[in-house]
């Protein structure tokens, strides 16, 4: 697998990321999940190792990489701290792209560097109380007042809000008491007018912030806005497309991290005289679970690939990202069957790699979203008689 | 200052190692490689050697078949200058002086201020290396290395003995000195400096121009240990159980 879409870079990429989650996370992984603590931290040495600007390119102080190396940078981090790979991953393809796609050569220079070392993090607003599937539902308003837009409204679930420097989000905007469209903004968190909410409780990837954004009578400078005001929504919605992808990585970390838990388990733990991979109700979970995380891989490598080549890659990341969360949410339910009433205690992992999963099919568009999606694009293909 | 750090690259601790049919070597084609630990610790001590002092140059070299590239690649993008491959065809030597031999012939005309070595490899673990270089190469050796502090010629380092004894020695340069595993933290490659690598050059050696005619060491059979399990019965009146249980738990078990 690793050869048909690995190139030397990458496995040299890989190993590194796989030695740094090994070392640097995973001896802190179960204590921040355990106290919702944020990996401030490992976000200072992901971001001196380049993992914050994976994808920026090099002029914009990035490591200028491709899709398949961001790739296996989230796995790699998913299968030991999903919190951590989602706090990078989120930074980069939600907090960074948004920029990168849309952003003139000004706000480029001035943010996509400190964003790229990891100086500050990235946040990305969408999703509101009362639009969530339904992004064009955005009720946050921007009034022009002739000299700024005066921003009323809020965002909810915002990953990163709490630690970002920087928020790119979407609102409304009115020019003379008329509706122009949803258009994309970037500005510096801590700016007068922006609450930040208290941290959200969640039941999985606790150690990332998730917070709720008030936006009162907040003023933002016409040079904050991203492009023109017709193409934030649509720009908000390509950025989800390629955060699909790293959705599925993410899913692919989370059950290998649990396959590779219960693979060990079935080796060790004995029943009725033998370790338990030998019963075969077990032994073809874990061949299952093996299976299924390969097919993920393809799927996923595959829509990489397509985005490196500059080809369409929406179908595929849909499908990538359904098939591929879909499968951790199974994976990481079999896994503590694995391990019996082990599985369901905190002191092994797979615990953890379950509550994680879960958000896997909600998060950048929900499974049935993605079936939407799919749906649409096959019946692209097709013609209807 | 002018420095080579020997590198080699071995079976990975969690690989399985299944043997050859003919049972004189590991079946390469299913393991994973990486970098032997007290190496990687010895690049570290070089790099930041090179940083202290903010001159000189840092040189990779390693052994084997073409695999070993990938370690050498692993040098370049923690930061070392340049890297060096002996192309080993077949299976790898494992006589110790005729490694060394090989070493010295390719880095005697380099003029090497200091060569760092890992302790020992974690294949055949025979410690050797960076001694026979050293000698081969007149420079003056220490071993067990877990501190250095470099002077404009000289080298101190600090030793570790036996039993938490340490000692300090003071070496002229050129010095051969191998490290322990531990003496720092070694660095990941970052991901520019991986992107990085692909530029520097890899001198390649071939294995005609480096090997000595003659072999004086070779390796006859690998095995795996038998273990077996024994049972003790204890038998007899208290003392008796007392003092036997008490001398396995002191002789055979070590645990009091
Ligand atoms: C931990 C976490 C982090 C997040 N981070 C971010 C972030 O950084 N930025 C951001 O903008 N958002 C973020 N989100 C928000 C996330 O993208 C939304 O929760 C998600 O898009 C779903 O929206 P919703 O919660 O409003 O659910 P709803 O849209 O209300 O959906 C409720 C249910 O109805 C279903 N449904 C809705 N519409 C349809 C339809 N047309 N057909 C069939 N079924 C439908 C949904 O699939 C779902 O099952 C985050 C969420 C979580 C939980």
């Amino acid at each position: 697998m690793d050869k048909l879409f690995f190139n030397d870079d990458h496995l040299m990429i890989r190993d590194m990321v796989r030695d740094f989650a090994e070392t640097e996370v995973r001896p802190v992984a179960k204590e921040m999940d355990r106290k919702e603590k944020f990996p401030k931290k490992l976000v200072a040495q992901m971001g001196k190792l380049g993992l914050m600007g994976t994808i920026i390119p090099e002029k914009y102080g990035g490591a200028g990489l491709d899709m398949i190396s961001f790739v296996t940078a989230i796995i790699e981090l998913a299968r030991v701290d999903a919190s951590v790979a989602i706090t990078m991953a989120a930074h980069t393809s939600l907090g960074s792209v948004p920029i990168l796609l849309l952003g003139n050569e000004k706000q480029k220079q001035t943010y996509l560097p400190r964003l790229a070392s990891g100086e500050i993090i990235g946040a990305f607003g969408l999703t509101e109380p009362d639009a969530g599937s339904d992004a064009g539902a955005t009720r946050t308003k921007a009034i022009w007042d002739g000299n700024n837009y005066i921003v009323n409204g809020g965002k909810i679930f915002i990953t990163n809000a709490g630690e970002a420097g920087l928020l790119s989000f979407t609102s409304q905007v009115e020019v003379n008491n008329e509706l122009k469209g949803i258009a994309a903004f970037v500005i510096p968190i801590k700016t007068a007018g922006l609450e930040i909410g208290p941290k959200e409780k969640k039941m999985g990837w606790r150690a990332s912030d998730t917070r709720q954004l008030f936006f009162k009578d907040l003023k933002v400078p016409p040079e904050a806005m991203l492009g023109q005001v017709a193409d934030g929504f649509k720009f908000f919605l390509k950025t989800l497309t390629s955060g699909r992808i790293s959705i599925g990585a993410l899913s692919i970390g989370t059950a290998l991290g649990a396959y590779e838990n219960a693979l060990q388990y079935a080796t060790e733990r004995e029943a009725f005289g033998k370790p338990i991979y030998k019963f075969q109700s077990i032994g073809f979970k874990l061949a299952d679970m093996a299976t299924e995380i390969e097919a993920a891989k393809l799927m996923v490598y595959h829509a990489a690939w397509l985005k490196d080549k500059g080809m369409d890659f929406t179908k595929q990341a849909a499908m990538a990202k359904l098939f591929a969360s879909e499968m951790a949410m199974k994976s990481t339910t079999e896994a503590i069957q694995v391990l019996g009433g082990y599985g369901y205690v905190k002191e092994y992992d797979v615990e953890r790699f379950f509550r994680d999963a879960k958000v896997l099919e909600i998060g950048e568009g929900t499974s049935e979203v993605q079936r939407i999606i799919i749906t649409r694009e096959i019946l692209k293909d097709f013609k209807i008689p | 200052m002018k420095i080579a750090v020997l590198i080699k690259q071995v079976p990975g601790s969690d690989s399985a190692l299944p043997l050859t049919g003919d049972g004189t070597w590991i079946d390469d084609s299913l393991i994973t490689f990486v970098m032997n630990e007290s190496d990687n610790y010895a690049l570290e001590e070089a790099l930041r050697i090179r940083e202290k002092i903010n001159d000189g140059e840092v040189v990779v070299v390693s052994m084997g078949p073409d695999r070993v590239q990938r370690v050498i690649r692993e040098g370049l993008a923690k930061g070392a200058d340049r890297g060096i491959h002996l192309e080993e065809d077949g299976q790898i030597e494992t006589d110790p002086l005729c490694i060394a031999k090989s070493f010295t012939s390719v880095l005697e005309d380099e003029n090497f201020d200091l060569v760092l070595t890992g302790l020992q490899s974690d294949d055949t673990g025979m410690g050797q290396t960076g001694i026979l270089l050293g000698e081969l190469l007149g420079m003056s050796t220490a071993t067990l290395g877990i501190e250095t502090d470099i002077q404009s010629d000289t080298i101190r380092v600090k030793r570790e003995l036996e039993s938490g004894w340490f000692q300090w020695i003071k070496l002229p340069l050129p010095a051969s000195v191998s490290i322990q595993s531990g003496i720092n933290q070694p660095r990941y490659p970052s991901l520019k400096g991986i992107m990085g690598a692909k530029k520097k050059e890899i001198k390649i050696v071939a294995q005609s121009e480096h090997r000595p005619d003659t072999k004086w060491q070779s390796l006859n059979r690998l095995f795996i240990p038998q273990t077996n399990k024994q049972t003790e019965t204890l038998n007899g009146d208290a003392d008796t159980i007392v003092n036997r249980l008490v001398e396995i738990l002191r002789s055979d078990l070590r645990i009091i």
